[in-house]
């Protein structure tokens, strides 16, 4: 994955948010990011609240108002894609949200819900129903969650129903916004497995949003540092994380602390690769 | 700080299953509305009587060319016995020859309050069903499209509030009974009484239109049509049911004064308001004329207030319990709500209280 083109190419992004009334100023949120996923990788992307990282994932599906820059999917541009293309588009590209409580309907079983994506691409009941069965499996919940109600599940559970429903047309790239900061920390570490054993099996491409470092460490081949909108690092998650160049990352890096049992392993074991290659665990003895 | 985050680490990739299997099973949504609803007395007692009422009201004196067992129609005029006084009694329980008594002609006031029940309780189900039609589209079309749709549909939502149903109502009136009586005074009624539901669906359809699973649909791929009902509406139904009701209690009381002042129900058909309104001037001399019309419009809006109020409690996301079985005897303890965090804790999931990060 060195050379290969991208599959999703941010170039330039500009989105600003209209204000409150006729007249009032636009909130811009991100001046110019530049950013690319390429086919079967993970990029993380990092920041602090309010950085406008989220907002990137939704400027890329589509939901967030698009003022400037360009964004291409596959070497077509996607930036103001007419509804018909967003549609056609929802095959390749999917999402998994950050709250599972709330990007599920409370009420439609969660079978239709898994269905819904595939009958929307013109398969048949039928079949839908069949792929469902095979979707939980793969998700790993038991086959009759498709006729319970989301509310019987638990949020880690839930979170793997939205997964379910995120691989459902077998996308090229799926924006994860947060998608484990809802959940508590052993189940964070279950679902951030079944990512990993996904991108595994389908090869399947991760624009992984999120603030919580240890989880982008874990999951992403490479960062990239947003801070106010704009990027201010980006490389290999080693080299980010490692050796930030940048002050904001340095600082970001430093204010992450270590108690989630997730991060904890992916640290040790990483600190113990770090010992082995003859590298000085300096940066870690921050933390 | 290692000893335990390394025992942690041990604990977590254990389990073959992900996540405990919850063994209770679930209930619908609509089930769980059902059960609290039956637990709300006053909402039980209110259905049951107004169904009660209808069964009165329909089989006494029939329903259309269908004949019913009361012995005397509200058209008949038989001859007035005993000064037309009531000759229901309660102990020993004792209708007689006219219950309720007789007006100045005679006519029996038994099948005329129930004649009035009937075009009453129609009249409120009507209204019920058109405003809840109107006020859904409307308020569902403005709240999910927003811009100029909603503006345009709001403002003709403020049209119709602004116009006064009683003046309108006066001059359908005058041509209501070339127009079909009672049902274009019903239809009349319900298109006037929709707007406070648009807004109501419209805010609701406003706030659920933002909800995460709204966008998941969309990018799943999902038409506005299916965003609409199979996504919005069913979430925003609370509001809808237990509004409905409270419409048609109020579209009762409607009819009431509109038929009360003389711009109702107009003359060939009786209904609970004009029963009232014709007998007014015997107040003192025959009370029982109002008496008994009057206390038939209590009971209906007060039974159709208390469904409302039970629906609206059953559909309380707030209200939480509800008794699981009422069994004879066995003091079974409730296992579902107690179920859920008993699965949490086994799961280990709230083991690491010092864990959270902030």
């Amino acid at each position: 994955m060195t050379t290969t083109t991208p599959l999703l190419a941010v170039h330039d992004l500009h989105v600003a948010y209209p204000g409150k009334g006729l007249r009032a100023p636009r909130t811009e949120v991100l001046h110019g990011v530049d950013l690319d996923v390429r086919p079967g990788e993970t990029l993380g992307l990092v920041g602090e609240s309010g950085s406008g990282k989220t907002t990137i994932g939704r400027a890329v599906l589509g939901l967030a108002p698009v003022t400037g820059g360009s964004i291409t999917f596959d070497g077509v541009d996607i930036t103001n894609a007419s509804r018909r293309h967003r549609r056609e588009l929802s095959r390749s590209m999917q999402v998994v949200f950050q709250d599972p409580y709330t990007s599920l309907n409370p009420s439609l079983l969660v079978g239709d819900t898994l269905a819904e994506p595939l009958v929307a691409h013109g398969r048949s009941a039928h079949d839908a129903r069949a792929e469902v069965a095979g979707l939980l499996d793969r998700v790993g919940l038991p086959r009759d969650a498709a006729r319970r109600l989301p509310r019987e599940f638990s949020g880690g559970q839930r979170q793997r129903v939205a997964i379910a429903r995120a691989l459902a047309v077998r996308p090229r790239l799926i924006v994860c916004d947060e998608p484990v900061s809802a959940l508590d920390l052993t189940t964070q570490a279950k679902v951030l497995e079944l990512f990993l054993e996904l991108q595994r099996d389908l090869g399947v491409a991760y624009l992984f949003v999120s603030h919580d470092l240890a989880v982008v460490r874990y999951l992403s081949h490479r960062v990239a540092v947003i801070h106010d909108g704009r990027i201010v690092e980006t490389g290999p998650t080693r080299d980010v994380t490692e050796h930030p160049t940048d002050p904001y990352t340095q600082r970001l890096l430093l204010s992450a602390p270590v108690a989630d049992p997730a991060a904890q392993r992916a640290r040790r074991e990483r600190l113990a690769a770090v010992r082995a290659s003859s590298g000085s665990p300096s940066s870690e003895a921050a933390a | 700080m290692t000893s335990p985050l390394s025992n942690m680490d041990e604990v977590s990739p254990a389990p073959a299953t992900p996540e405990p299997e919850e063994q209770v099973r679930g209930l619908s949504q609509g089930r769980i509305v059902f059960k609290r609803f039956m637990d709300h007395r006053g909402a039980v007692i209110g259905i049951i009587v107004f169904i009660l009422v209808l069964i009165l009201a329909v089989s006494s004196i029939g329903l259309g060319p269908i004949p019913g067992w009361w012995k005397f129609s509200y058209k008949e005029t038989p001859d007035i016995m005993n000064g037309g006084h009531p000759t229901l009694q309660l102990f020993p329980f004792h209708l007689g020859e006219h219950p309720f008594g007789q007006d100045r002609v005679g006519r029996d006031m038994f099948a005329m309050t129930m004649r009035g029940t009937q075009i009453s309780i129609s009249i409120m189900i009507i209204v019920g069903i058109v405003a809840a039609a109107i006020g859904i589209l409307i308020g569902a079309s403005s709240g999910f499209f927003r811009g100029k749709t909603e503006a345009i549909l709001m403002r003709f939502t403020d049209m119709i509030i602004i116009i006064p149903s009683l003046i309108a109502a006066a001059v359908i009136a005058k041509s209501s009974q070339h127009l079909g009586g009672i049902w274009f005074l019903a239809i009349f009624l319900g298109f006037v009484s929709w707007t406070g539901m648009a807004r109501l669906v419209r805010g609701d359809f406003l706030t659920l239109r933002e909800r995460e699973f709204v966008d998941a649909a969309r990018l799943a791929g999902a038409s506005n049509r299916r965003i609409i009902f199979k996504h919005i509406l069913p979430n925003a139904i609370g509001v809808i049911t237990v509004n409905t009701t409270l419409l048609m209690s109020s579209a009762i009381l409607t009819e009431t004064a509109l038929s009360y002042v003389g711009l109702g129900v107009q003359a060939p058909d009786i209904s609970l308001g004009k029963l009232i309104s014709d007998n007014q001037a015997a107040f003192s001399t025959r009370p029982w004329l109002f008496w008994w019309p009057g206390l038939f419009i209590v009971v209906i809006c007060l039974c159709v207030n208390f469904v409302g109020d039970g629906l609206r409690d059953a559909f309380d996301p707030r209200q939480k319990k509800f008794r699981l079985k009422k069994d004879k005897g066995d003091q079974r303890v409730a296992p579902a709500p107690l179920e859920s965090p008993i699965d949490d804790a086994l799961d280990g999931t709230s083991e690491a209280p010092g864990a959270g990060r902030p």
